[in-house]
């Protein structure tokens, strides 16, 4: 809540300071002379300013609620050192007398000494505790006290202030409850900082990415990893494609096969392929058959659509121009239907890598000894939230990295598409 | 003799709410070779349906077409068309389209060159050999498929509307280059138009046809585009009786459009 109210007020404030600096200077060229801009979407291009200022933002904010050292400005951490609470019992006999508790709180993994306590001359005696920031501990206050186990002995009041069972108080940096059993808990303050299991800082993630990739994880290494599901997400898509055009292209081109299969294909397409696992398991085992032929049955939809809308997306006196110029079926085929269908084969290719590169990390993450999936779930097991974190970043850019080849390789083979 | 026969044409198009349009009813005509004709007549009453069965991409309901003394069935090389628009080949270049009629044939690259870039002289576009055809202008456009047409060397051209797209200027320079390429190849040309004024410049021969069913009007016979062809365009609008023609044919077509408002109207 804190984070998305930051994020809108760093958002507005961002647009307000680039446009007051951006002022004058701002659209040159052939969008300068328009006057309508607002409605007109080939006049809105997007702000470099802003895109800069959204990526540093979004780590600032990853650095500031975590305790990166990369990022100058913190929220509030969780309290780290030395406090202590007083807690006053009665004893059976009505007296009153007042207790010291030590705590020590330590960062996660640190295994510092207990806090030395003094003796006392009442039936009180003092404690001391050890407490890992963002935990909280159970304190047995009155095992070391005189008389406890006779029925009158409670503990009435924490710092001063009167306490009863189920009730708690504020102290100096933490909080202090007394249990329906008559124990003492003690949570130290937590911060608006998140604790590294649950976010860790940037710095950790990247460190964590440099070991996994001189290391590896879980015997493979972190290129073998990412490289194995690419290969699993080129292949399948490569049979998909393989088996789809043609049976798209013999669906646009013949009524027979469109009878066939139309109910088969629309049927399939609006189910989606993580729906498959489960049988896909049963039919052909967890490993690589498995996911191949997962992958294959996502793309084939996918690429078997998209080549029959290319070829009857065709302009008719496209059809009827080749054959008054002398071509036979063959020719027609291949000199016209294919490369008209073209631009429509290649919108759906990058619809289906993508499609495969989401399910095949859904399938490792069900199964596999290798993969970008496994990785990220295999640590989750361990709560190693860096790597799952790393994981989800490489993911990302890696699907990323496969739309931008394929939208080059679409512009390079297909330079005419949009373009009649 | 490669003439052009069509005889007893009729076609009817039954619809699938069970009634049926006679799109054409009983058109002979016999167009001699080298011979232009403009056809005329409002929308709706079969130009585009008859130049399609000429062209074989249609079979009439009754009658048939007979070229150079064989009926034709389906398309072929010796009818060749010119579409209005988006019939070019995006993924080729300028010259490719030219060349796709020889390339079909299995014609030797050295002679389809040859032919390419004679056509590309010849229709004004001897630079954008290379260039992609979306980078053309429509009337560039409309060159190249002038020019893919001709390589193939067809007897017959036929041509719906294929200036119909172009801005005033373009298209007076194509007609221009029209009736230069038919005087320079001598090929039998046939094309239809909505514009009365282009049908006069590019009719030796001009055919008004009638609605409902389609059927040929009124002919006639003109001398403006032999005129045209070593003449100003502009000069032959402004000679003898091509003013007259013009307002006969035009009041013409303007009753038939009234008649068949008239009777839209009366059946609603
Ligand atoms: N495939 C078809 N199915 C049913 N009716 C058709 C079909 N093609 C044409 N028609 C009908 O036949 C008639 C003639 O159509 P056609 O396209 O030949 O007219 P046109 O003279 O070329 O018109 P325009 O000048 O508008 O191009 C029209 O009434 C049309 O509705
Ligand atoms: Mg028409």
């Amino acid at each position: 809540m804190i984070i998305l109210t930051m994020y809108i007020a760093i958002f507005a404030g961002a647009y307000f300071i680039v446009s007051f600096f951006q002022r004058g200077k701002e659209s040159k060229g052939f969008n300068a002379l328009k006057t309508v801009t607002f409605g007109d979407e080939s006049a809105v291009t997007p702000n470099r300013a802003a895109a800069f200022i959204s990526v540093i933002t979004i780590f600032l904010i990853w650095g500031a609620f975590t305790d990166s050292k990369l990022v100058p400005l913190h929220v509030t951490g969780p309290f780290v050192g030395d406090t202590s609470f007083t807690y006053t019992a009665k004893n059976a006999a009505g007296d009153t007398a007042d207790g010291n508790v030590s705590i020590r709180v330590h960062k996660i993994g640190d295994k510092p000494d207990k806090p030395e306590v003094e003796a006392t001359d009442s039936f009180v005696q003092n404690d001391s505790i050890l407490v890992g920031a963002w935990r909280s501990k159970l304190i047995n206050v009155k095992r070391n006290d005189e008389g406890y186990k006779e029925d009158g002995y409670q503990i009435v009041a924490i710092d001063g202030k009167p306490i009863k069972a189920g009730e708690s108080v504020e102290v100096e940096d933490g909080k202090v409850a007394l249990t329906e059993k008559k124990s003492l808990n003690f949570t130290p303050t937590k911060g608006l900082q998140l604790e590294p299991i649950w976010m860790p800082a940037p710095e950790a993630v990247v460190s964590r990415f440099i070991e996994i990739a001189r290391d590896g994880y879980q015997n493979f290494g972190l290129w073998e990893h990412l490289g194995w599901s690419l290969i699993r997400v080129i292949v399948g898509f490569l049979l998909g494609a393989l088996v789809g055009i043609p049976l798209g292209y013999a669906m646009g081109l013949s009524g027979w096969f469109r009878g066939w299969f139309d109910p088969i294909v629309e049927f399939m397409r609006p189910v989606p392929p993580l729906a498959l696992i489960p049988l896909v398991i049963i039919w052909f085992g967890i490993w690589e058959t498995g996911k191949i032929v997962l992958l294959f049955l996502a793309s084939l939809w996918i690429m078997t659509i998209a080549a029959r809308a290319g070829v009857s997306g065709i302009n008719i006196a496209k059809v009827h121009a080749a054959y008054s110029l002398g071509a036979s079926k063959r020719q027609l085929m291949w000199h016209v239907m294919v490369p008209n269908s073209l631009p429509e084969i290649f919108t759906g290719a990058r619809v289906a890598m993508g499609v495969c590169w989401g399910t095949v990390v859904a399938a490792e993450l069900v199964a596999a000894q290798k993969g970008a999936g496994m990785m990220i779930i295999a640590a989750s097991k361990f709560q190693l939230t860096d790597i799952v974190l790393m994981g989800i970043i490489m993911i990302g850019i890696i699907g990323y990295g496969i739309d931008i080849l394929m939208r080059k390789t679409e512009r390079w083979l297909v330079p005419w598409k949009g373009k009649h | 003799m490669s003439d052009l026969t069509i005889e007893n044409l009729s076609m009817r198009f039954d619809l699938p709410d069970g009634t049926h349009v006679q799109a054409l009813q009983d058109i002979n005509l016999e167009i001699k070779t080298g011979e232009i004709m403009s056809v005329l007549g409002p929308s709706g009453c079969g130009k585009t349906t008859l130049l399609n069965i000429v062209a074989g991409f249609l079979a009439p309901t009754e009658g048939r077409v007979i070229l150079n003394n064989e009926e034709v069935h389906g398309p072929a090389s010796d009818r060749g068309m010119v579409f209005q628009q988006g019939a070019l080949f995006e993924w080729m270049s300028v010259s490719e389209n030219i060349a796709f009629g020889p390339r079909m044939k299995n014609i030797q690259a050295a002679r389809s060159k040859e032919i390419v870039d004679h056509l590309l002289e010849t229709v004004g576009l001897h630079d954008f050999g290379e260039k992609a055809v979306y980078e053309l202008s429509g009337g560039m456009q409309q060159r190249v498929a002038l020019a893919r047409c001709l390589a193939n060397e067809p007897e017959v051209i036929l041509m719906d509307e294929p200036l119909g797209a172009l801005d005033a200027l373009t298209r007076e320079k194509m007609q221009g280059l029209v009736l230069k390429l038919w005087k320079e190849t001598g090929k039998t040309i046939i094309l239809i138009t909505h514009s009365v004024e282009e049908a006069l410049l590019l009719g030796e021969r001009l055919l008004v046809m009638a609605p409902r069913p389609g059927r040929i009007h009124k002919e006639y016979q003109l001398p403006f585009a032999e005129n045209g062809v070593d003449q100003d365009l502009r000069e032959v609008k402004k000679s003898d009786g091509f003013g007259e023609t013009r307002e006969e044919i035009l009041s013409m077509i303007w009753e038939m459009e009234e008649e068949i408002m008239g009777r839209t109207e009366a059946g609603a």
